[in-house]
C-alpha cells in the first residue's frame, strides 16, 4: 500500500519524527574552523589516544551516539534501532561501533550522504510503525579516508585545487516520537517529508574533483523534489548540500538554473562553511562527518533558535571506489533530501 | 570493463562547464618552485659527488653510487621526521623526481601500513611505488641491453 | 669543486624538475607515474647516448633526478652486456644501480620502523 508519497521519489511522513538531540565530536582543524564554536567535542589530537586513525574514528562514532542518548537523558537498550554508515571498506567504523553500543543495528552505504540516508530511513521505519526511537550516525576521519582512498600522509604530493579535505569527525541525531518520554535538546524540530535519491553520472572522472561529481545528483533531487511537491525554491528558508564545496556548489546552482529554480540567495554547502578560505582545504570540507557535524552541531541549532523555519537537508556521496577509479570509470553521484521543519 | 558507451550531449556541455569553472592552479608560480627547490637538491648532491670525489677519492662508479646512496639516505630520513611532505607541497615536482623523491615514496606508504603488520603492511607497502619504478627500470635495462647486442 | 659545476648542476636539475612539474600540472600524472615515466625515459635515453653529455656537463644536476637514476640503469646494462654477453644484459643494470637501491629498501624499512606518520594540518 503505497499512501505517504508524493509523485515518485517524495515522501511525506503521516506523523513527523521529532528531532530530540544531536551530538557531534569534530578535530582541531574543524574546531578552528568558523563552526567551531558549535561543536560539541573537539579533539586537541586526532588519534584521540588511540593506536590508529581507524580506531579513532570507531571511538568517535561509539561516543556520538553515546553522548547524544544522554543528552536525552536515555540508555542504549531504550533505543529501536541505530542506523548509520562511514567511508572505510566494510563500514567497519559504524560495524565495530554498534558492536559496543549493543543497539539493533542496520549498517549503511552512502559515502559522504549517509548522514541523510540514516534520517531517511530512520524517519520511515518510525513512520512505518517499527520504532519510536532511532539512532542515525556518520563519521569520517581524514587520516583513514586519505590512506584508503589517496596517497600516503607522508608522501610529498601537491595540494589540487580543486580537490576537497575530508572532515575528520562524527555526528549523531537521535529521532523519537511523540510517545516517548525523554529530556529534548530540540522541542520543536520535525522532519517531515524525504527524498530518496537518484545515482545520477554526468562522466566526471576526476577523483580530485569530487564537488563537480556529486552536484548533478543533488540538483536532480532538489528539482524532481520541487516538481513532485509542486513548491518553488521560495518554499524553503535554507537550501543545504552536504559536502560539494565551492565548485560544486557553484555547479550546483547552475544546473537548477538551468532547470528554472533559483537556489543561489537561500543555498549553504556544509563543505563551503565548515572551513574558511584561508585553512589551506583547497574547494572546501567533504566526508560524511562533513554533513553530520554541521547538521547537528550548527543547522539545527538555528533552526531550533529560529533563524529559518523550514530546511531542505541533502547529503551528498560519490560512489566510486579505489578500484573502480583504477580502472577508469566515472564517478556517480547520489543526494538523498530531507525537509526539516520548525513547528 | 569500462563503461565504453559514447558521451551524451549532457554529459559533455557539463564536463565542459567543469573545466570552465574549475579553479586553475598556477603553472608558472609552480614550475618556478619547482625549478628552484630542484636544482638545489641537485647542488646538495654535487657538494656530496665533490666530497667522494676530492676527498674519499672514489672511483667514478662508487662516486655515483656513494652520492645516491647519501641522498637516498636523506630523502628517507625527512619523510621520517615529517618533513618532506611539507618541502613537497611547496616544490612539487621539485622534490618528486629527484632521488629524495624516490625515497619518500618508499618510507611514507611503508610507514603508514606498520599497523597492518611487518610483512604484508611494512614490507608489501615499501614497494607499493617503489615496485613500477623498479619494474620497468629493470625492465627497459634489461632490453636496452639485449638490444646493444644486436649492434 | 667549482662553481661552474654548482651552476649548471641547479640550472639542469631545475630544469629536468620542470619538466615533471609541466607533466603534472597539465596532464594529471600521479607523482607514481612521474617516477616510472622519469626513469623509463632516462634508460631510453642512456642507450642513444643522449643524456652522457648532460651528466658530463652538469654532474649531479644530471644524476639526482630519477632520469639519472635511469641513466645509471640503461648505461649498466649496456656495459656489461658488451662484456658479458646476455648474461650481463641481465645483471649491468642492477649491479650499477644496487647501491641505491639497496640504500632505499634499507633506509625505507628503517625510518618505517622508527617512525609514525603525523597528520595534515
Amino acid at each position: 500500500m503505497r499512501n505517504k508519497c508524493i509523485g515518485r521519489r517524495t515522501v511525506a511522513f503521516a506523523c513527523p519524527p521529532r528531532i530530540l538531540a544531536g551530538e557531534t565530536v569534530v578535530s582541531k582543524i574543524e574546531g578552528e574552523g568558523p563552526l567551531g564554536k558549535f561543536f560539541d567535542t573537539v579533539l586537541e589530537d586526532d588519534t584521540w589516544g588511540e593506536k590508529t586513525w581507524e580506531l579513532a574514528e570507531r571511538k568517535m562514532f561509539e561516543h556520538v551516539v553515546r553522548a547524544a542518548l544522554e543528552k536525552a537523558n536515555l540508555s542504549p537498550g531504550e533505543v529501536d534501532i541505530l542506523l548509520g554508515g562511514d567511508l572505510l571498506n566494510q563500514i567497519i567504523s559504524a560495524n565495530f561501533a554498534a558492536r559496543e553500543l549493543g543497539i539493533p543495528f542496520i549498517g549503511l552505504y552512502g559515502a559522504c550522504s549517509t548522514m541523510a540516508e540514516s534520517l531517511l530511513l530512520g524517519a520511515m521505519l518510525m513512520d512505518g510503525g517499527f520504532a519510536s526511537c532511532v539512532a542515525c550516525a556518520a563519521s569520517s576521519h581524514f587520516c583513514t579516508a586519505e590512506r584508503q582512498y589517496r596517497m600516503p600522509l607522508e608522501m610529498g604530493t601537491q595540494a589540487i585545487p580543486t580537490a576537497q579535505r575530508t572532515v575528520t569527525g562524527a555526528g549523531c541525531t537521535l529521532l523519537a516520537d511523540d510517545t516517548l518520554i525523554a529530556k529534548a535538546q530540540y522541542q520543536a524540530v520535525y522532519v517531515t517529508h524525504g527524498v530518496i535519491g537518484r545515482v545520477v553520472d554526468l562522466g566526471v572522472k576526476d577523483a580530485a574533483n569530487m564537488g563537480a561529481a556529486m552536484a548533478p545528483a543533488a540538483a536532480d533531487t532538489f528539482v524532481t523534489h520541487l516538481r513532485e511537491t509542486s513548491q518553488t525554491a521560495e518554499s524553503y528558508d535554507i537550501v543545504v548540500t552536504g559536502d560539494l564545496g565551492r565548485l560544486g556548489g557553484e555547479l550546483f546552482q547552475e544546473l537548477c538554473k538551468k532547470e528554472n529554480v533559483d537556489v543561489a540567495e537561500r543555498h549553504v554547502d556544509c563543505g563551503n562553511i565548515i572551513f574558511a578560505p584561508d585553512q589551506n582545504v583547497n574547494c572546501g570540507g567533504s566526508g560524511c562527518a562533513c554533513s553530520a557535524v554541521t547538521l547537528n552541531g550548527y543547522l539545527l541549532k538555528r533552526l531550533e533558535a529560529g533563524d529559518f523555519r523550514r530546511m531542505f537537508f541533502m547529503a551528498t556521496g560519490a560512489l566510486m571506489s579505489t578500484t573502480s577509479g583504477m580502472q577508469g570509470e566515472s564517478i556517480p553521484g547520489v543526494a538523498h533530501g530531507l525537509v526539516i521543519e520548525r513547528r | 570493463m569500462t563503461n565504453k558507451k559514447p558521451a551524451t550531449k549532457q554529459e559533455l556541455e557539463y564536463q565542459q562547464l567543469v573545466s570552465e569553472r574549475a579553479p586553475k592552479s598556477k603553472v608558472l608560480a609552480q614550475c618556478v618552485k619547482a625549478f628552484l627547490s630542484g636544482g638545489l637538491i641537485c647542488c646538495i648532491g654535487q657538494l656530496f659527488r665533490d666530497f667522494a670525489r676530492l676527498c674519499l677519492h672514489l672511483g667514478e662508479t662508487d662516486v655515483a653510487s656513494f652520492t645516491a646512496i647519501v641522498m637516498v639516505f636523506l630523502g628517507a630520513m625527512l619523510t621520517g621526521v615529517g618533513v618532506y611532505d611539507r618541502i613537497g607541497s611547496w616544490a612539487g615536482a621539485g622534490s618528486v623526481v629527484p632521488i629524495t623523491g624516490f625515497a619518500n615514496s618508499i618510507v611514507s606508504p611503508a610507514m603508514e601500513f606498520r599497523p597492518e603488520g611487518f610483512v604484508l603492511g611494512l614490507g608489501a607497502k615499501l614497494f607499493s611505488i617503489a615496485g613500477p619504478v623498479l619494474v620497468y627500470g629493470i625492465g627497459a635495462s634489461i632490453v636496452v641491453g639485449l638490444v646493444s647486442l644486436l649492434f | 669543486m667549482e662553481f661552474r659545476d654548482y651552476l649548471y648542476a641547479f640550472l639542469i636539475g631545475g630544469g629536468i624538475c620542470v619538466i615533471g612539474q609541466l607533466l603534472m600540472s597539465y596532464t594529471n600524472l600521479t607523482p607514481a607515474r612521474i617516477l616510472v615515466l622519469f626513469v623509463t625515459v632516462g634508460v631510453f635515453l642512456a642507450a642513444f647516448g643522449l643524456y652522457e653529455p648532460l651528466v658530463k656537463l652538469a654532474g649531479a644536476g644530471a644524476t639526482i633526478p630519477l632520469t639519472g637514476f635511469g641513466y645509471a640503469l640503461g648505461k649498466g646494462a649496456i656495459e656489461a652486456a658488451g662484456e658479458n654477453g646476455v648474461l650481463g644484459a641481465f645483471t649491468g643494470g642492477v649491479i650499477a644501480t644496487a647501491g641505491g637501491i639497496a640504500a632505499a629498501v634499507f633506509f625505507g624499512a628503517l625510518n618505517a620502523i622508527i617512525f609514525k606518520p603525523k597528520t595534515k594540518k
